[in-house]
């Protein structure tokens, strides 16, 4: 056993008041996380007939439904992009956040067994839920890159920005996902509201229709739903829509930003009564 | 003089306790309530208090004013009925929980076991499963692969560690799940009564194990109903009462003081009417306690092999009571659960019964050596529980004709059972 040079002291005493997360404790238990990521996934692709293929048919048939409804029936704009590309590049950030957030919503409360029985930061169980998402991520963008090719449309220097996004996304999930799996704990009720707010998020977010339907400053301010952010952001990384959606993306990162702080903090106060609770 | 390991300065532990249905709160109730009193509820619920606290009128204390200090290397077993506190300390040291006050310093790196097999996937194969067990232990990944080999071998699961443990037998699931846990390492290890399962060999296995991670100097901290266990592992005992502490010193005095506290100490001296060490709602209280014969005549004691009915007097606080279902425990005097009884478990629960009244339970035949029983007893009334009290009375069973031979059966071993014996000369 690797012993420490210092001798590790735990305090035992009743936490009171607003907690930020313990960074370094988290780092400490880095590869329980890792290994609670990579259960979820390995379970989840073992556990499927078709297994990995799920994280691709999801975000294709969406991307085709909404070909064929929004694009060939309504005739929904598309800032000059064919339609598919337009709608898929959107719901491939799309998938994973509001994948990433129904399971990170639930993460608690089913892994009370791990609550009851052995201590970590608590906060290491949501944040594995999204993590574990990231698999799904990359494959439905592997057909998104597929996709490119066959439309001939190749990405501008702006692809360096995708990362960027890609970790709005991861930001934004898990501040919502934060604040309603600690909520769930007490709340029941969150498991059954969380589909809905994902579906009415869904056409909240630019992801059948461009957000260059609004006129300045209202696109400006639409950016306070981070995914509008993240799908632009998207859009305009790899597909080169006309103008970086600059100011609304800093609007997103603000915005997405306080859920998070504030979901860290909400989730540390509640984080004491889990075991008791739950 | 050695280092202290763990300190704790009067800890203690409060649980809110409401009716079941309290137990989790619909957003409907908290908005209701929020109508009601609206910065209060909302204060409360972003401060992180469970479900609407003020409200909820039972509290009970799990541990109350509880300090203590275990040395570095010191191998410590905490003792006491159901309900004592043990595992809420445990779980207030493990950091699964936190005390409502006080105050507790650990110096090491601490490693709980609270149950074996946290967190075992059934579709993951045992050798994913040793690496996710592994971690959720507190191993690192480094440390899990050298002693790969080592835990498969204490496991005795070889063939199958790339099946999915969902085909394993329970047998093996077992041992793999203590094959890991046997083999963490940490400065100081909390164990909970573990060891209460899996055949007897194996269990020796884990307690050798123990007694070297025990005797290379590791502080060990044991909660076990199993005194032998106790005595085997531990020099020094902490006895927790009514989450309090009791006494505290060499395990083989503070032993046999407890289990001596059966018989001298113990609450059934109470009459049960006046009894407040009770949980539940109230709806109905048990006040009395006999036993009797077939025919209804008072036994002062149980004689084995003969047909006795346990007999409960009961007071209600409405004038009927709905859906009535009540059970019992007959423990020896180590505190093990020998037998159960329970009217839901028979199909006989008591649809619609008065305020007042009996609720009789008969054993043809009683299975137990002669010896000194205790009894625990509940109650729920339209499936809330109304009534819970532990130690409701001690009885003594006396030698009998178990076996219908004239030959009184003396105490050996914890049953009795039928049985026949015959000869046979075809040798196969």
């Amino acid at each position: 056993m690797s012993q420490d040079k210092t001798t590790l002291e735990v305090h035992i005493k009743p936490s009171g008041g607003w907690r930020s997360i313990d960074f370094r404790e988290l780092w400490r238990y880095r590869e329980l996380l890792y290994f609670l990521s990579w259960k979820d996934i390995k379970v989840r692709y073992k556990q499927t007939v078709i297994g990995a293929a799920w994280a691709i048919i999801q975000p294709l048939f969406t991307m085709v439904i909404f070909t064929i409804f929004f694009g060939r029936l309504a005739k929904m704009p598309s800032d000059g992009i064919p339609y598919p590309i337009f709608s898929y590049a959107a719901l491939v950030p799309w998938t994973f956040f509001a994948n990433g957030l129904a399971d990170a919503s639930d993460s608690l409360v089913s892994n009370a067994n791990l609550i009851k029985k052995i201590y970590f930061p608590r906060i290491i169980i949501p944040i594995s839920a999204i993590l574990s998402k990231s698999v799904d991520f990359i494959l439905a963008f592997l057909v998104l890159i597929v996709m490119m090719i066959g439309y001939g449309i190749f990405p501008t220097k702006a692809v360096i920005w995708l990362p960027f996004f890609f970790l709005l996304a991861v930001v934004t999930s898990l501040g919502v996902g934060l604040w309603f799996t600690a909520m769930n704990v007490q709340f029941r009720d969150v498991r059954y509201t969380v589909p809905f707010l994902i579906q009415a998020w869904l056409f909240a977010t630019p992801i059948v229709y461009p957000s260059s339907l609004l006129k300045e400053p209202w696109r400006t301010l639409y950016g306070i739903n981070p995914m509008a952010g993240v799908v632009e952001g998207f859009r305009w990384a790899l597909l080169g829509t006309n103008a970086p959606p600059s100011l609304m993306v800093f609007v997103s990162v603000a915005v997405s930003v306080l859920i998070l702080i504030s979901g860290a903090f909400y989730f540390r106060r509640m984080e004491k009564n889990f075991a008791d609770v739950i | 003089m050695s280092k202290i390991a763990i300190k704790l300065e009067n800890i203690s532990k409060q649980y809110r306790i409401g009716s079941l249905q309290a137990r989790y709160r619909t957003l409907r109730d908290t908005i209701t309530e929020a109508v009601k009193s609206p910065f209060r509820k909302a204060a409360s619920l972003l401060r992180g208090e469970a479900y609407g606290a003020a409200d909820l009128t039972q509290i009970i204390w799990a541990l109350r004013d509880v300090s203590a200090e275990i040395k570095h290397g010191e191998a410590v077993g905490i003792i006491g009925r159901n309900g004592a506190g043990k595992t809420t300390l445990l779980k207030i040291l493990s950091r699964i929980t936190e005390p409502t006050s006080g105050y507790g310093i650990i110096y090491g790196r601490v490693g709980s076991l609270l149950e074996v097999g946290t967190g075992f996937h059934p579709e993951l194969t045992g050798r994913d499963n040793i690496y996710l067990n592994g971690a959720i232990l507190g191993m690192k990944k480094a440390e899990i692969s050298r002693k790969f080999d080592e835990m498969v071998d204490f496991s005795g699961v070889e063939e199958f560690i790339d099946t999915p443990i969902k085909h394993y037998s329970s047998g093996m699931y077992m041992r793999l799940a203590f094959a890991v846990a046997a083999h963490l390492e940490p400065e100081i290890l909390l164990v909970d009564e573990v060891l209460a399962v899996g055949d007897a060999s194996f269990q020796k296995k884990c307690l050798n194990k123990m007694s070297d991670v025990a005797s290379q100097g590791r502080t060990v901290v044991l909660v076990s109903h199993n005194m032998e266990a106790i005595l085997g592992l531990c020099s020094r005992a902490i006895w927790l009462n009514g989450g309090k502490k009791e006494e505290d010193g060499p395990s083989q005095d503070i032993v046999k003081k407890y289990l001596s506290s059966y018989v001298e100490r113990g609450a059934w001296r109470t009459p049960i009417a006046e009894r407040t060490d009770r949980g539940g709602s109230g709806l109905i209280r048990f006040v009395n306690f006999r036993l009797q014969d077939e025919k209804g005549n008072p036994l002062d004691f149980v004689s084995t092999g003969e047909t006795v009915d346990f007999v409960f007097s009961y007071i209600g606080k409405e004038e009927k009571l709905f859906n009535v279902t009540s059970w019992f425990w007959i423990r020896d005097n180590f505190g093990r659960e020998l037998l159960y009884f329970g009217s839901r478990a028979t199909g006989q629960d008591f649809g619609v019964i008065p305020s007042r009244g009996e609720l009789i339970c008969r054993i043809p035949r009683f299975p137990l050596p002669p010896g000194k029983y205790t009894i625990d007893l509940k109650a729920d009334v339209n499936n809330v529980r109304g009534d819970r009290m532990n130690d409701v009375a001690i009885f003594e069973v006396a030698p009998g004709d178990f076996f219908k031979t004239g030959r009184p059966v003396k105490g050996i071993g914890l049953f009795l059972c039928d049985h026949s014996w015959r000869f046979s000369e075809n040798i196969k």
